[in-house]
């Protein structure tokens, strides 16, 4: 018991908490809102290239994080980035968030585009048709009636979304060594990896797991349920429509 | 369905028909402009680190970062890189091919298995267990990483090939697809009237459940081999001698080894563009295999 009071009066801990909080708030609606985009433009009758954007945007999905965030990481380093790293500092308490932000999303974005392209793809043509003999725009099918149609791939698409940002690990722990301003302990899951394999207090780690896991496990029953009561109703219509 | 438009082997007709819509005349200039725009974004690092690799050591500073050079700089950054430690580098790449592929291929044979007994056999507990294997998926890898750790330092086996592996052969997602997937192409009237002629259940599963879920089974091998091969924490945790190493432990520990020393960025580098290259490979020669809507479970 010792173990958990330590934890939960572990500033440190606090402090990671909140870091992971204020990534995952750029990381998951970027992601989700830019793979919808995608998806929506793909979808687009007239959009061409189609092919090679699907392929390309879907690319880094598989770049392992650890490679992905080698990749940036010299592309943010003053001495080799060449997207202007010697004006911009990626690696200052400012920037990091964003520049670690990135990453993830760069890895995330074409696996729920493909997710909620596939989804747009299952959705009977009749609808559109429908749509533009009423009159309405490209933009308003989009929006009003195929944004509302895909909503449960939404949903899940945001589920994995938040569950990936809880568990942040890989990026910020591969860049640590080239920035400053990444302490050892930045996000949750590298301060239960420092203190269990690096300061050797295992029980601790233990301690904090548990915690952490009830949270995570909290969160997504959260997010699962507000995804069922807003969206439910939604796809309940969508499944009537077919 | 595949990501592969073009080459789309099983598709309703409803969808068939979509992509035969005829398209409205002109280019819509906006959509494909920002298309293109996110493309891009996606290829610049690997784009870079192409580039990146064909120059030496001093002129990865020295020279304009987006043009290549011609020089012998790409042989000798492959060739630095495999005398490196011995060509420890090499040994890496194997590495990664082992526990994704072995790895890969037990955990669907495990998730076949496990997915068409919770989808075809009725028996007490059935819903609980399905429930607890879901569970699973919602857990964190690190608070796995710890029991997982302690348990094989008990026995002994840590800082081996069994301890990266075990820990994968069991993946909740596989299992969870693969159940959605057996409920909907296995027909359980196949199986009674294979009953009927007296087949065994282990016949039945193997001549006729592995048969009807093969597709779904080669995006589940898929899916798992780039989870393994991406794994980080895992091995990193596990193996602590670098000939045991994936690549993504072993460039870890070579940016580590070389954070103060900028003569090693041209072999991070360099071993960086080589250990994209086989999984985007495999990536695009099994493209028409994938079954993305698998994954949201909608199956028509």
């Amino acid at each position: 018991m010792d173990n958990y009071s330590a934890v939960i009066h572990d500033a440190e801990l606090w402090q990671s908490v909140l870091r992971m909080l204020l990534v995952g708030a750029i990381t998951v609606p970027a992601t989700v809102l830019l793979a919808l985009l995608f998806a929506l433009l793909l979808d687009t009758a007239r959009a061409r290239f189609t092919r090679f954007t699907r392929l390309a945007i879907f690319l880094p999905y598989a770049v392992p994080g650890v490679i992905a965030t080698l990749l940036w990481g010299f592309l943010y380093l003053p001495a080799t980035s060449p997207i202007g790293g010697r004006h911009i500092d990626f690696f200052g308490t400012s920037m990091v968030d964003v520049s670690v932000a990135n990453i993830a999303v760069w890895g995330a974005v074409g696996f729920n585009m493909v997710v909620m392209y596939t989804s747009l793809r299952g959705l009977p043509p009749e609808i559109h048709e429908a749509a533009r003999i009423d009159g309405a725009s490209e933009l308003q099918i989009a929006l009003r009636v195929k944004v509302p149609l895909i909503c449960p791939a939404i949903a899940m698409c945001t589920l994995f979304t938040v569950l990936a940002a809880l568990q942040l690990f890989n990026e910020p722990n591969t860049l640590q060594p080239l920035s400053n301003a990444i302490s050892l302990t930045w996000v949750p899951l590298m301060k239960i990896y420092t203190d269990a394999f690096v300061d050797s207090d295992i029980h601790l780690a233990a301690a904090t797991s548990i915690v952490f896991a009830v949270g995570i496990l909290a969160v997504s029953l959260l997010v699962g349920r507000l995804a069922q009561t807003r969206w439910g109703a939604a796809g309940a219509v969508a499944k009537e429509q077919r | 369905m595949t990501i592969d438009s073009p080459a789309r082997p099983a598709v309703s007709p409803v969808i068939a028909t979509r992509t035969e819509r005829p398209r409205r005349r002109g280019i819509a200039v906006l959509p494909t402009a920002v298309l293109l725009l996110g493309a891009v974004y996606c290829l610049v690092p690997t784009l870079w680190i192409l580039i990146a690799s064909t120059k030496s050591r001093s002129e990865l500073f020295s020279t304009a970062t987006y043009l290549p050079s011609f020089g012998s700089g790409l042989i000798d950054n492959i060739a630095d890189l495999s005398s490196y430690d011995s060509g420890v580098f090499w040994h890496w790449m194997f590495n990664s091919f082992l526990y994704a592929g072995v790895g890969g291929l037990v955990a669907t044979a495990v998730s076949a298995a496990t997915g068409y007994a919770l989808a075809k056999y009725q028996f007490r507990g059935r819903t609980l267990l399905f429930k607890t294997i879901l569970a699973g998926v919602l857990l964190p890898q690190v608070v796995l990483a710890v029991p997982q750790y302690l348990l094989l330092a008990r026995v002994g086996s840590t800082d081996s090939y069994p301890a990266v592996i075990l820990p994968q052969l069991f993946n909740p997602y596989g299992i969870y697809l693969c159940r959605i997937y057996a409920a909907a192409s296995v027909p359980d009237s196949l199986l009674d009237a294979g009953r009927m002629d007296g087949a065994s259940e282990w016949r039945m599963f193997s001549a006729i459940g592995l048969r009807l879920m093969a597709p779904g089974l080669i995006t589940v091998f898929l899916l798992q081999f780039i989870v393994i091969w991406n794994n980080f924490l895992l091995p990193f945790v596990m193996v602590t001698s670098d000939d045991k190493f994936p690549l993504t432990v072993g460039l870890y520990s070579l940016l580590r080894h070389g954070a103060n020393q900028a003569s090693l960025y041209s072999l991070v580098i360099t071993g960086t563009l080589l250990s994209v290259i086989p999984v985007i490979a495999l990536f695009l020669s099994l493209q028409r295999y994938w079954r993305i809507d698998l994954v949201t479970g909608g199956l028509k």
